[in-house]
């Protein structure tokens, strides 16, 4: 599997990552050494093998289903890069 | 009052503390000065005078009413890595330019419930991606040990190496570290201290910003194996904010250090003898042997047909969890946000801060997890990865099976190597985890301990790994290696 310029550019907007037009060869270049490691896998026989899903076999917790904390509104938006009357700000989403 | 303060491990600490020798004021003076002294280490990022100050007169005032815990008046640096309320917590990126979360760690609550006290914040690898210290963004960390009268800088390692850094370097008592991939034990052998990383789940991950959530676990790093001991009991536990941590009780470790190991028995994986590997860490793992032995082990040789399948198996997992995990830093809710031209709306918004937030490693490794998650490439990588992580761990449930109580290994497969050494290919960097990323991907807990000197003067360590929940007894294993070993370097002082 080989990654070329175009597979970079795409992969690079799916991890909403700006790459410059002139780094995205390095950057397939960089995604090849990594996925031409990883290819060693396909040598693995895994018939039968179930993925692992946790590390520790655990039933994991539950809890009641109730509110166990809240009214933390300026706590949650104190470290918003910009935020008013309340809310998060964001540039316009909706033409 | 003692001569130097520094020199003292918590377990020495915590003694003249309650004999009234010193008090946790006196302590904390100390390591102030001493972290003052070391600004060429880069390891203190964030200093936290005031908060230590006040921690230690809370800390004097409860020990002075009697019935303190161990870690009472206890000094500790902590990872960048650790939300501290209040305090700058950033992970050593950019992008976390600014952040003072509104809520503390369980472990440093833990900690500092105990009596604990933070003298500031650590230098690591960018979200915790790295093995030298250098993708940081603060600024290398540097290895307060050098090859002899050789003043290059070596790296401390990484990820968690201004912890190492500062602990080498009596800047404080001990430090809290993470490790994913080895990123608490393979500093912690490049500096000459002890690094452990617990069974997954016995430390709750909760307010630790998250690289890969199932490999990360948190862990101390310390001057020798008894104040991992004392240290890691104040850690653990189980958290109802991490749905992970396990629910059972946490032992008093310290006292699982009898130093008797008779009759256990320690397998030697055949596969962790790597070609090309340094004749002084192949002559270091057969003097480790022969302690172990000496002490009344059974040396078996043992299989983890695997093993070398663990790399590749993490460079997709992690990476997948990564890629996950750092979505949220997206420039609306903490942090960096890129400025914006003209025109530009939310998607510009984020590729812009997260071009401008992530350093080069972070982003590399996000955007390969972004490709084997992606539509077409899941079950060819990600899914295939995480069927050979369940052999990875079949393996060494097989060996257990067989009655194998520890495992010896090398901690890393060479000391600490140059600053700023030109690497081109990002996988050459990736083999320094090679005796370690295992033990992440099997969920069991793995301990560094200093047991010699290379040629040039560097320490080196070996790696013990342990059945999972049962640290206490490689504590154990680990106490009687270090007594063995008797590893007592310091490294000289130049900073």
């Amino acid at each position: 599997m080989s990654i070329d310029v175009e597979t970079a550019r795409k992969v690079a907007h799916l991890a909403r990552i700006r790459v410059e037009e002139e780094d995205l060869p390095a950057l397939a270049g960089e995604f090849n050494a990594i996925l031409g490691f990883i290819e060693q896998l396909g040598e693995v026989d895994v018939e039968g093998v179930e993925p692992m899903v946790s590390v520790t076999p655990m039933r994991l917790k539950r809890r009641d289903d109730v509110v166990t904390d809240g009214n933390q509104q300026a706590a949650v938006l104190k470290n918003a890069p910009d935020a008013r009357e309340g809310f998060f700000a964001v540039p316009k989403v909706v033409e | 009052m003692m001569t130097d303060l520094t020199k003292l491990t918590i377990a020495g600490a915590r003694d003249a503390l309650r004999k009234g020798e010193v008090t946790a004021a006196e302590l904390t003076q100390s390591y102030l000065s001493a972290i003052d002294e070391a600004g060429a280490l880069n390891a203190f990022v964030h200093h936290t005078p005031e908060i230590a100050e006040a921690q230690a007169k809370a800390a004097d005032a409860r020990i002075k009413a009697g019935d303190a815990p161990d870690m009472c008046g206890i000094p500790l640096g902590i990872k960048d890595l650790f939300c501290t309320k209040g305090v700058p917590s950033q992970a050593a990126s950019r992008i976390l330019d600014g952040f003072r979360p509104e809520y503390e760690s369980t472990v440093t609550t833990q900690l500092f419930d105990d009596g604990a006290v933070m003298l500031g914040k650590l230098n690591m690898d960018e979200f915790a991606m790295g093995s030298s210290n250098e993708t940081s963004t603060y600024g290398n960390a540097v290895n307060p040990w050098r090859r002899g009268n050789d003043d290059t800088a070596l790296t401390p390692g990484g990820s968690s190496g201004g912890s190492a850094a500062a602990v080498a370097a009596d800047l404080c008592l001990a430090a809290t570290g993470t490790d994913t991939g080895g990123s608490i034990r393979q500093p912690a052998a490049f500096v000459g201290i002890t690094g452990l990383k617990p069974t997954y789940g016995r430390v709750s991950r909760w307010g630790i910003v998250a690289f890969a959530s199932s490999l990360d676990q948190a862990g101390p790093m310390t001057k020798d194996v008894r104040d991992a001991a004392i240290m890691l009991r104040s850690m653990a536990g189980h958290d109802m904010k991490d749905s992970t941590s396990a629910d059972l009780p946490v032992p008093d470790f310290e006292a699982a250090l009898t130093g008797d190991i008779r009759g256990k028995k320690i397998g030697i994986p055949r596969e962790y003898r790597m070609e090309g590997m340094p004749d002084e860490i192949e002559a270091l793992w057969q003097q480790g042997q022969e302690m172990l032995r000496d002490a009344g082990a059974e040396i078996v040789d043992i299989t983890l047909p695997h093993t070398k399948y663990a790399l590749p198996t993490y460079y997709v997992i992690a990476p997948a969890e990564a890629s996950s995990n750092l979505a949220r830093y997206d420039g609306v809710r903490f942090g960096h946000r890129a400025k914006l031209a003209q025109g530009e709306g939310v998607t510009e918004m984020y590729e812009k801060t997260r071009a401008e937030g992530f350093g080069a490693e972070v982003k590399r490794r996000v955007m390969v997890g972004t490709y084997v998650l992606s539509a077409g490439f899941y079950d060819a990588y990600y899914n295939r990865a995480r069927k050979v992580r369940s052999l990875i761990k079949k393996d060494f449930e097989d060996v257990f099976a067989q009655g194998v109580d520890a495992i010896l290994t090398p901690a890393t497969p060479s000391a600490a190597f140059e600053l700023g050494k030109e690497v081109s290919d990002p996988v050459e960097m990736y083999l320094n985890d090679v005796f370690t990323v295992t033990v992440n991907l099997a969920g069991l807990p793995g301990i560094a301990v200093p047991t010699g000197l290379d040629r040039a003067g560097l320490p080196l360590g070996l790696q013990l790994i342990g059945r999972p929940w049962e640290e206490g007894d490689l504590l154990n294993c680990a106490y009687s290696l270090e007594r063995a070993a008797g590893f007592v370097a310091k490294p000289a002082r130049w900073w």
